[in-house]
């Protein structure tokens, strides 16, 4: 158990002297605070398995330290960082049984047996395992193996961090939602520090308390699901979470007003000291944009579909170029396939060469 | 859906029935013929029933004698060899590089000893361990080892056991080697991960991901090394003595040595059957070495209390019966 703390960590597979924009993981620095639980989210190739993999200490880093509590451990091998991590296929001890899987890790550590027959015990119990304990781990499905990795990467009470690399990818849909409700309650009743790899969105937000988003090697933000949602601190964050994403709007921004395509668009912030030359856009939700009967003051859309999600319907319509997802209310029709777009100014952001930009008051 | 039925069909395997007839059964048929005779030459033959194939059983009959001590000596070296082949070409797999150009160096340079005919590789150690002119005979004797392959057994033994590994240990190391490369990367991770040992790592994860290719490795040694002829034919011509003669070498010596078709087809009929049976043990072994494992899995879940996640049975494959 321990604060994690990366300082201008990063990584290049071909050698420190690589130009910098190809590191797969830019320099990043940033602290984890002990026992919580933190998702890296991002698209295939963002750099998120490279950064797991610097702190299991599977790859040295090209630059850069990590601080366990303080302690360098960056020249320090896997075995002596005392980690746990649990990889995307399950990896099976195949001459054992699932208890004495479980029980690997102590073993080789030299934990006396009682020990060891009392953790492989309650993490049996946790996971559901307890059937199975005496019987050969090579004869169970998928889901089961997964799990067994799941338990060795727990088993031990004194690690410092849990690492999980995208871990529920072979496992079933249904098993997935019941796997990660276990990770969740396992991590209130464990008290571990937990980072969870993942390019999928639901499984990062409901799993973090904080989620980090990278892009192209990038750390690009780092909070709280409700904060990444309410104010992205970039567009390819306000892009990638939330389903659809956020529309991005090429824009001119002076004082309290954004000008897309001629129409004016209020806002609640003033931006007066936008930086001269940067590519200015405006950012906003599609929970936050109403699709309505076109009208005076109304930025008025062509309507291509309206998606009925149940819960809630969406209308995709196209501004000149631009295609923008917004609510539409209920009773909501287009006979003509015109419509008005009514933007709540609380939620709009204004975004400079893709970095958001704060207002002031 | 209605099945053609064109028995015309039959011509077109005919052809395959013919070779075989005159390439296998025809001459095993011939030798059956020949075992239950006996022959004085001038192709006059004469009905001897299973009379030969009782001596063969009979230790204290000149042919049971003979075949008997013959078939320990045999078994006794494919013991040796895949004694020392086996842990050492497992030892070579795990020593040898998983990347870079070194790999192919060494894959090429295993896999010269396996190019070789058998003649040559006896003709190579035959000229090898000679202490006049051999290098390894010259050197051992001139640094006081009395070593000689033509009058002393031991020696003798030891040249051919030498040769053989020397010969086949590359096989069983690039099979081993197969089996290893086949390892996912992730199981060595996690066993760093997990704090294995080097030994914990060959254990649990090595050795058994490798059993499939090593059990393949023991039947083609075993095979090959029980009907070894030519190596040691050529080193040290069965002798000094008896002490290298193998079933082989004694059933040439009987067949063209001395003409005894008779007794050369009985024990030839009765080496084949050894070999048959030892192929089918080994055959049945590896097929349900799977197998069993699956049906035993299908088996137990009715009996246990269905967990929050169920578990799905992998579908049992059916234990083949019999060899094909």
């Amino acid at each position: 158990m321990a604060r994690i703390d990366l300082v201008d960590l990063a990584h290049s597979y071909g050698g420190n002297d690589a130009p910098p924009e190809t590191f797969a993981l830019k320099p990043v620095t940033m602290t984890w605070r002990q026992g919580g639980a933190y998702a890296l989210l991002g698209p295939s190739g963002c750099g998120k398995t490279t950064l797991l993999n610097v702190i299991s200490g599977i790859i040295t880093p090209s630059r850069g330290k990590i601080l366990f509590d303080g302690v360098d451990i960056t020249p320090l091998s896997t075995q002596k960082r005392n980690i746990a991590q649990v990889f995307q296929f399950p990896v099976i001890y195949d001459t054992m049984t699932v208890g004495q899987n479980l029980a690997f890790p102590l073993k080789n550590r030299g934990v006396p047996k009682a020990e060891i027959d009392k953790r492989v015990a309650e993490i049996g119990r946790l996971l559901d395992l307890e059937p199975y304990l005496n019987r050969k781990a090579t004869r169970l499905t998928a889901d089961a193996k997964q799990k067994i990795s799941l338990g060795r990467g727990l088993v031990r009470s004194d690690v410092a961090a849990v690492l999980f690399d995208e871990p529920l990818t072979v496992i079933d849909p249904e098993l997935k939602w019941q796997l990660r409700s276990k990770l969740k309650a396992l991590h209130r009743e464990l008290d571990l520090t937990m980072i969870y790899v993942t390019h999928d969105q639901t499984e990062a937000l409901t799993f973090a308390d904080t989620v980090v988003v990278m892009h192209d090697g990038r750390v690009v933000q780092s909070g709280t699901p409700a904060e990444l949602f309410d104010k992205p601190a970039h567009t390819f964050v306000g892009y990638f979470i939330g389903s659809p994403g956020m529309n991005i709007l090429p824009a001119e921004v002076k004082g309290r007003e954004a000008r897309v395509g001629g129409h004016v668009i209020a806002l609640n912030r003033s931006y007066d000291n936008l930086p001269a030359g940067a590519k200015i856009e405006i950012g906003v939700r599609p929970e936050f944009v109403d699709a309505v009967a076109p009208g005076p003051g109304l930025l008025s859309a062509k309507v291509e579909r309206i998606d009925d999600l149940g819960r809630i319907r969406f209308a995709r319509v196209r501004v000149d170029e631009a295609k923008i997802a917004a609510r539409a209310p209920a009773g909501f029709t287009s006979s003509d396939g015109n419509a008005g777009l009514k933007f709540d100014p609380a939620h709009i952001h204004v975004y400079a060469d893709s970095l958001l930009v704060e207002g002031a008051a | 859906m209605d099945k053609t039925v064109n028995q015309k069909a039959w011509f077109l395997v005919l052809p395959v029935f013919l070779v075989v007839a005159f390439s296998a059964v025809l001459p095993l048929m011939t030798v059956v013929n020949y075992s239950m005779q006996d022959t004085f030459g001038n192709n006059q033959f004469f009905w001897n029933g299973v009379g030969w194939f009782k001596e063969l059983l009979d230790p204290s009959t000149d042919l049971g004698g003979r075949f008997l001590a013959s078939l320990g000596r045999n078994l006794f070296f494919s013991l040796v060899i895949l004694a020392i082949e086996v842990p050492l070409g497992i030892v070579i797999a795990l020593s040898m590089p998983r990347q870079g150009w070194t790999v192919a160096a060494c894959l090429v340079t295993l896999a010269l000893p396996l190019l070789i005919p058998w003649n040559v590789v006896g003709t190579i150690w035959q000229i090898f361990g000679r202490p006049d002119i051999g290098l390894l005979g010259y050197v051992l004797n001139h640094i006081g080892l009395d070593y000689n392959y033509v009058s002393n057994d031991i020696d003798a033994w030891v040249t051919v056991i030498v040769m053989d590994v020397w010969h086949w240990t590359s096989l069983v190391a690039l099979l081993c080697y197969a089996g290893l490369k086949s390892i996912p990367e992730a199981y060595y991770q996690a066993a760093q991960i997990d704090g294995a040992s080097r030994w914990a790592v060959f254990k649990a994860i090595q050795l058994p991901k490798m059993n499939r290719v090593l059990l393949i490795a023991v039947l083609l040694r075993f095979m090959d090394s029980f009907m070894i002829y030519t190596e040691p034919f050529v080193v040290t011509g069965g002798g000094p003595g008896n002490s290298t003669t193998f079933v082989s070498i004694e059933l040439v010596k009987i067949a063209l040595g001395q003409f005894d078709l008779g007794k050369a087809a009985a024990l030839s009929l009765v080496y084949n059957l050894i070999i048959l049976i030892v192929c089918w043990i080994f055959y049945t072994v590896m097929t349900n070495a799977g197998v069993e494992r699956k049906v035993q899995a299908e088996k137990e879940p009715a009996a246990e209390p269905k967990p929050s996640v169920a578990l799905k049975p992998v579908p049992a494959l059916k234990p083949k019966e019999g060899v094909a």
